[in-house]
């Protein structure tokens, strides 16, 4: 799955994009009673799209889980809205990171191919 | 909406109109609440939206829709007052029971909620823009 010239940073956009989802959807649901939060489990989902064969869905049907809450609640929902924010923030810090590591290295190859 | 994948702009557009319809309801109550009718069916009652999640298989994501508006909450309380003009020949009326503080709770709750997910909207638009300008 590793790209020769991006690496593993695609597959890796790929995740923390489908993960922003996740969480999203986590965060609409905070009222809804019985909803079960998710997650991504960034770091199994990048090893298994990167394993030989891999693929981005395949891996990130695999690593979603149903979160455990911290403390249940009453009407079932699992949703607890400092869990969520905190990953909120620190996947969207993430994306933003790759983001910076694919710009770098987009940079790089435009001034090899001008010869700079 | 439905049969097109969710995108996260729905995700969290949809939550906030859920969200606006419970601030609804509870503006309403609140409105009605100490309310007198001449008879208890007439009487105003409590009103609150069933939320229910909307999965998206293909996707994998979730959002939220307000699918009916119940009433809910206590019956609404006789009360023998002849001097008031919706008195019925008995002399009793029908006093709306709503719990104020209660509905209260239900607004602050409603505007974090819906703040989250505008919160949530503008992290994923300037996502989305950062990564269109990848590479300039």
């Amino acid at each position: 799955m590793t790209d020769s010239l991006f690496g593993v940073h695609g597959a890796a956009l790929s995740v923390r994009s489908q993960r922003m989802g996740v969480l999203a959807s986590n965060i609409a649901n905070a009222s809804t009673p019985g909803y079960k939060a998710k997650d991504i489990d960034f770091r199994a989902a990048l090893a298994s799209a990167d394993a030989p064969g891999g693929s981005i869905d395949g891996a990130i049907d695999a690593a979603t889980l149903y979160r455990v809450p911290v403390q249940s609640s009453a009407d079932g929902n699992t949703v607890e809205l400092t869990t969520e924010q905190t990953a909120f923030a620190e996947n969207a810090v993430a994306y933003q990171t790759t983001l910076s590591f694919l710009n770098g290295r987009i940079g790089q190859i435009s001034r090899a191919l001008k010869g700079e | 909406m439905g049969d097109q994948p969710l995108s996260i702009f729905q995700v969290s557009g949809r939550a906030m109109s859920a969200q606006l319809v419970r601030m609804n309801t509870t503006a309403s109550n609140l409105a009605n609440a100490g309310t007198v009718a001449s008879s208890s069916s007439a009487a105003y009652r409590t009103i609150k939206p069933v939320f229910r999640t909307a999965f998206d298989a293909a996707s994998g994501m979730a959002t939220v829709d307000v699918e009916q508006v119940v009433t809910a909450g206590a019956e609404p309380e006789k009360r023998y007052d002849p001097g008031n003009p919706m008195a019925d020949q008995d002399g009793n009326v029908w006093e709306s029971a709503v719990d104020e503080t209660r509905e209260l709770v239900d607004m602050m709750e409603s505007a974090r909620t819906y703040q989250n997910n505008v919160e949530v909207m503008q992290t994923a638009k300037s996502l989305i823009v950062d990564t269109l300008k990848l590479g300039r």
